[in-house]
């Protein structure tokens, strides 16, 4: 299924309305819904139900390819990322991780001329399905990027409330109070809260790069996604910094599943259920993280584990 | 190679060719000299300006109309309040108009046009307009909104030109200025769901605010120093007008009237009004770099 249809649209949607019901295509499906949480109320919960209480979605990739014109970046894809694990993707540079996970929420759609085929399935939804809004896809899926962008003209505060505000009709936005519990929960969430609470109306760019980093992954984590996306996500920090963000991932699998491109083959290790290797746009293996570092099946990802090319 | 006491033979080798020495001072003088040339010009418009302007300067000066007396001695000839009251009103309807515009194109050609057709042909006709000579501005006018329609000259006709005239400054700037906000705060910010258009008010303007109003600032400055375009459009008067749909003084106009007066307290004036205007562009152009050196961008 190809979707050169508009990118975006721009209806704002109440957060657990995933599917666009007036979209073109039908019967909308029925959201994923989250095992313990009602479907219906899933974000009415002010400060946040204690982490793990509501676990992630799983993601599956049925024969993706993406495109940047006519050069084909990801060559048919079939993966599945298991729900609250931590699965890295590792291949030499240029080998399409990035595209990949640009298309698990739909942001590969943003540049121009760029688009995808096959499938993305957030638990049993197609997220590619013509019902499905784009602004609702991406709520549930986050995304943290390469290099640290929290908003320059924002204070810490409105950087993590700049998801909320940003999704969300004015009314939909709940009271003053509410905002402030909501930021202060995904800023704890991140680890960063003991460390800005005294200074939640500074700057958020005035922040040391990690710190920058984690706010944006409280910016990410403050609308309550079911999947994270992390690209390279240390590549920019210090190595405290980088420990850290780690440590944090694995606290932050309990309430979502964790996708991380990483070029840092110990990274990898540390923190990841599952690893996949990626060559060329295609998927060469996927296992245990355990296994692909130690006895992979194929001879070139034991190659570029073992640091013979990449 | 050994640590202590280089040969001589080794100096010789890093030494500076005296012929090259020769030739870097010549350089350093040519340079030198060329900019004291540029400098000269420059220095002597300041000199004349504070010399002769500061001369008919007075507290009635900016309080009073021309009063049209030019034969009198006995009788005033009046000062220019008309004349930067009227540059103020024209040159505030013609930001009025241009700003939201050329901003507006601006944000359509970066957010949305990119690097499509219709964006480079839109591009293309701003970088013409961006070389028009601005009389043209205002014989356009003068021809769409005065001989085309019979009717008279007025203020808001001289901020249509000027607005012209501003339009593709404007619009340039901005679209430099958007282009310098990095894609990475657009991507974020689409990443948390958010729809195109409000990534653009809350994230992109935002970001970019102190170099736009920089750009905004310096092509007002540029507006409010125009004769050409309001000669046959807004015209001159002698009263002070607050309303645009009248003949309206300017600066640049009394400036031009003023000087092929063969009084010669008249030609002072145009002096003064010369002045005026420097120092309020000046304010301007102060202005805009202030906030551009605050620019988060720059
Ligand atoms: N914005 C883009 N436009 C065109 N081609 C791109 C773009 N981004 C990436 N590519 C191409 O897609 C391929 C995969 O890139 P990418 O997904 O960034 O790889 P990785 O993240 O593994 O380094 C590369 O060949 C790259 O040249
Ligand atoms: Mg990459």
């Amino acid at each position: 299924m190809s979707f050169e249809r508009p990118a975006a649209r721009v209806a704002d949607v109440e957060p657990d309305d995933l599917l666009n019901k007036r979209g073109p295509l039908g019967p909308p499906q029925s959201m994923p819904a989250r095992p313990q949480s009602p479907p219906t109320q899933p974000y009415a919960s002010g400060l946040g139900t204690p982490a793990g209480t509501e676990p992630g979605l799983s993601v599956t990739l049925r024969g993706l390819r993406a495109f940047y014109g006519a050069n084909e970046a990801v060559r048919g894809v079939d993966l599945e990322f298991n729900a609250n694990e931590v699965t890295a993707i590792i291949g030499p540079s240029g080998c399409g991780k990035s595209t990949m996970v640009r298309c698990i929420n739909r942001m590969h759609e943003e540049i121009p001329g760029a688009r995808a085929e096959g499938k993305v399935l957030l638990d049993e939804l197609d997220i590619y399905d013509g019902a499905v809004d784009v602004v609702a896809v991406r709520r549930a899926i986050g995304m943290v990027f390469q290099k640290p962008n929290p908003f320059p003209t924002m204070s810490v505060f409105d950087n993590v409330a700049a998801g909320l505000r940003l999704t969300m009709r004015g009314r939909s936005q709940g009271s003053k109070a509410e905002l402030r519990a909501k930021v202060e929960a995904a800023l704890r969430s991140a680890g960063l809260w003991d460390e800005v609470a005294d200074r939640l109306g500074e700057p958020g760019a005035g922040l040391s790069g990690g710190q920058q980093q984690r706010l944006c992954i409280a910016r990410s984590l403050a609308v309550n996604p079911e999947v994270i996306l992390m690209d390279e996500p240390c590549s920019a920090l210090d190595p405290i910094a980088t420990l850290k963000i780690e440590e944090l991932i694995d606290q932050l699998k309990r309430r979502v599943t964790i996708v991380i491109v990483t070029h840092n083959m110990q990274q990898a290790a540390r923190v990841a259920d599952r690893t996949a290797f990626m060559l060329d746009g295609r998927l060469i293996e996927v296992g245990a993280t355990q296994e692909i570092f130690t006895t992979p099946g194929d001879p070139r990802t034991e190659e570029y584990v073992t640091g013979k090319f990449g | 190679m050994s640590a202590r006491g280089a040969s001589a033979q080794q100096l010789a080798r890093f030494a500076v060719a005296p012929s090259r020495r020769r030739r870097d001072r010549l350089a350093r003088a040519g340079i030198l000299a060329a900019t004291a040339i540029a400098l000269i010009p420059l220095a002597l418009i300041i000199y004349y300006l504070l010399r002769k302007g500061l001369g008919s300067w007075s507290p009635s000066f900016f309080s009073s109309d021309p009063t049209g007396n030019t034969f009198f001695r006995s009788a005033s000839i009046g000062g220019i309040k008309s004349a930067i009251l009227g540059t103020i009103e024209i040159v505030a309807l013609a930001s009025a108009i241009s700003i939201p515009v050329g901003i507006g194109v601006a944000v359509w050609l970066v957010e949305y046009g990119k690097d499509g057709r219709l964006a480079s042909t839109v591009r293309f006709f701003i970088d013409v307009l961006t070389g028009v000579p601005s009389i043209v501005f205002g014989l356009f006018i003068y021809i769409v909104l005065i001989v085309g329609t019979g009717t008279s000259y007025a203020g808001y006709k001289g901020s249509f030109a000027l607005g012209l005239l501003m339009l593709p400054v404007v619009t340039r700037s901005a679209e430099v200025i958007l282009l310098l906000v990095p894609n990475g705060l657009r991507e974020a910010a689409l990443a948390l769901g958010a729809p195109r258009w409000r990534v653009i008010a809350r994230i992109v303007l935002p970001t970019a605010l102190a170099g736009l109003l920089t750009g905004v600032l310096l092509a007002v400055a540029r507006a409010a120093g125009e004769t050409a375009p309001l000669l046959f459009t807004a015209a001159s008067t002698l009263k002070t007008n607050l309303n645009l749909d009248q003949f309206t003084n300017s600066l640049p106009v009394q400036i031009y009237n003023d000087v092929t007066s063969p009084t010669t307290a008249v030609v002072n004036r145009a002096w003064g009004a010369a002045l005026t205007l420097v120092l309020m562009i000046g304010a301007l152009n102060v202005i805009a770099r202030l906030i551009a050196h605050r620019s988060r961008l720059s």
